[in-house]
């Protein structure tokens, strides 16, 4: 937690230093990205499923208001509790007066990145509640107090020699024991005994549909269905713009999420709750916390079209090697990197130049994102805000001058081929950030305009 | 409670874009030269087992040698409840069904591209019970496979019961270095018969 101090470049610094280890988190992510293409190549409609989605989800923020209000009739009608938080601490507040009420101090929870967002867990125990995540990546991470680095593989940073250790220290297995079933196995039965002693049951919400008042969540572990079918009160999470507008809208975006996201043709569990089961209560909880100034920014409206699939994060070259956790904001990646400068400019205002804007993001986006513009995009807003300084400002600016003129420029690039040919090590220098992974070529004698200016005719 | 709903509310009607209309075309044919087949290799690729068999007496014969000696099971097929050893309607706390070993439960819709069975709560009579068994057998019959989820969604009712769903495979994880263990917190395994 402690990167979480460092901004995204400082922080992939600290990540790089262990090489073989980063070797191998970018060559296991892009095992993920390679499944991922060769499924969507299983399906000739790949891109005009793309293209349906999109244009559902631009339907979806064109029509939002509408689309909430249906859902909440109709959920109410199925005997769904509907709530909205308007930001962070209320939806926090909304999910601990439910359990206070019920006099419940220990709840479990499936995949939620909005929770994570909301520093759910955190709030929660300082009130006394124990929030136990079910996942197994999310509670890997959770016994070692780290945030999740990536939200479909929330451990994807660690080794099975990391789990191991933790396990053998909170689950009791055996020490050095790195057996992948074997450690899975001793995660079952310490979450089973979990799963049957709770009475309250947290989980996220994939889709949420307006025309049936329903909501879709979707495992592979079976983990949201293990928790809400055995609670007494299950309550949903959902960020505004999870809704779609009917139901067989879903059979778009259940072909897309999964094999974007890993490869599989669909998740195990894709579970459609449309009313409690008799004597329990269900929630759901409609959050905004920035959502509604997000749909108000023409440029990056389009980042809320987002089904939290993870396919730019395998695919881009700067995640693969800097790690979730050098972004410090819940979702990490290229789509976090657009969507954190929302809820707070200056804190977030490294993430979108995490990024070689090589534009794969945008080109494996299930519903057609225009992630990699969106990043450049916020960059401009980011220094017209005043929120991009120091160096990269300065030499940004040296630079626009000197391309601007012609003196300037034969007179700087002439004087840098001297200096580069008497004093490379002017260069190639631990200072020039730019050196430290690359070594300049041997600078020529001549430059081209030299070179033209002797040779035409 | 109402004043965030209203601004919520509010602040998306001032900041959304113009309305724009829900695209014509948005399901597609699968065209599977044989859906049966189909169904049979996906459920395989993503760790189920399948048989085609011919009758229900043929099921119950193979669950007797797939699992032989099972005890806890229960059974919500109406003509295979021979086979439980354990009355489901005498449970009324899912808890109870804690030691359950095996479950064999009735699906209504075969999915060939993905191997996924629409299952309800009316099948599965206790919500809980698909994911808390340590085995899952569902059985359905070959006429009810489609072939991909557009198809499956034009004939489900997603609110006909109060809970439904798509279940695909046993359960699994990857999270651990990225190798697949079959069996995190559902059923650890899956068998499929289909009745033609």
């Amino acid at each position: 937690m402690s990167q979480h101090t460092l901004d995204h470049a400082a922080a992939s610094e600290v990540f790089n230093r262990d090489e073989p280890r980063v070797d191998w988190h970018d060559e296991t992510l892009w095992w993920v990205r390679q499944k991922r293409d060769r499924a969507s190549k299983g399906l000739p409609e790949w891109e005009d499923l793309r293209e349906a989605a999109s244009q559902i989800k631009h339907h979806v923020l064109s029509n939002m208001d509408v689309l909430l209000e249906t859902f909440e009739r109709n959920a109410r009608k199925n005997g769904i509790t509907v709530h909205w938080a308007a930001n962070a601490q209320e939806h926090n507040e909304i999910i601990h007066s439910l359990l206070a009420k019920k006099g419940i101090d220990r709840m479990i929870k499936s995949k939620s990145m909005l929770t994570e967002e909301c520093h759910l867990n955190d709030f929660l125990r300082e009130k006394g509640i124990e929030v136990i995540d079910t996942d197994l990546g999310e509670r890997i991470v959770q016994l070692r107090q780290e945030p999740p680095s990536h939200i479909v593989l929330p451990a994807i940073h660690l080794k099975k020699s990391d789990v191991g250790d933790t396990f053998h220290e909170h689950l009791g297995t055996e020490k050095g024991a790195t057996d992948p079933q074997y450690l899975t196995e001793a995660a079952r039965q310490h979450l089973r005994e979990t799963f049957l002693t709770r009475r309250a049951a947290l989980t996220g919400v994939n889709f949420a549909i307006a025309e049936t008042g329903g909501f879709v969540v979707c495992t592979n572990e079976g983990n949201a269905d293990m928790g809400a079918h055995l609670s007494e009160i299950h309550i949903a999470s959902m960020g505004f713009e999870k809704i779609i507008p009917k139901a067989e809208h879903l059979g778009v975006f259940l072909r897309l999420l999964t094999r974007s996201a890993t490869g599989q043709p669909v998740t195990a569990y894709s579970s459609h709750f449309h009313r409690p089961r008799p004597g329990q209560e269900m929630h759901i909880v409609i959050v905004d916390n920035g959502r509604s100034t997000q749909l108000g920014r023409e440029d990056f409206r389009n980042s809320l079209k987002c089904i939290r699939c993870g396919a730019c994060m395998n695919t881009c070259p700067v995640y693969r090697r800097s790690g979730g956790h050098s972004y410090h904001n819940a979702v990490a990646g290229p789509i976090g990197s657009i969507l954190a400068p929302n809820l707070d400019m200056r804190k977030n205002a490294d993430l979108p130049f995490a990024s070689t804007l090589c534009g794969s993001c945008s080109n494996v986006c299930p519903v057609k994102i225009d992630i990699h513009d969106q990043l450049y995009k916020w960059r401009q807003v980011l220094a017209k805000e005043g929120y991009v300084g120091g160096f990269k400002k300065t030499s940004l600016q040296l630079a626009a001058k000197v391309l601007a003129s012609p003196t300037l420029f034969k007179l700087s690039f002439n004087t840098a081929r001297a200096a580069l040919r008497i004093a490379p090590w002017a260069a190639n220098n631990p200072l020039n950030a730019w050196s430290i992974h690359r070594e300049l070529p041997d600078a020529p004698k001549e430059s081209f305009r030299q070179w033209y200016e002797k040779n035409r005719k | 409670m109402s004043t965030s709903r209203e601004s919520i509310l509010s602040a998306i009607r001032n900041n959304k874009p113009d309305l724009l209309p829900l695209p014509d075309r948005f399901t597609f044919e699968s065209g599977y030269p044989d859906v049966l087949e189909q169904y049979q290799q996906t459920l395989r690729m993503i760790g189920g087992m399948v048989e085609v068999v011919p009758d229900l007496p043929t099921v119950s014969q193979r669950i007797g040698e797939l699992f032989p000696n099972f005890k806890e099971v229960a059974v919500t097929v109406p003509d295979l409840t021979y086979l439980a050893d354990l009355n489901l309607d005498s449970i009324t706390d899912p808890h109870e069904l804690e030691y359950v070993n095996l479950a064999i439960i009735p699906g209504r819709y075969g999915v060939a591209e993905n191997g996924a069975i629409w299952v309800t709560e009316q099948e599965m009579r206790h919500r809980a019970l698909p994911f808390i068994t340590q085995h899952l057998v569902l059985i359905i019959r070959a006429e009810t496979l489609v072939a991909n989820m557009h198809e499956a969604y034009r004939k489900i009712q997603v609110d006909e019961t109060g809970f439904g769903t798509f279940i695909a495979g046993p359960s699994k994880t990857a999270d651990i270095e990225q190798s697949l263990v079959v069996g995190a917190h559902g059923a650890r395994s899956l068998v499929v018969f289909i009745i033609k």
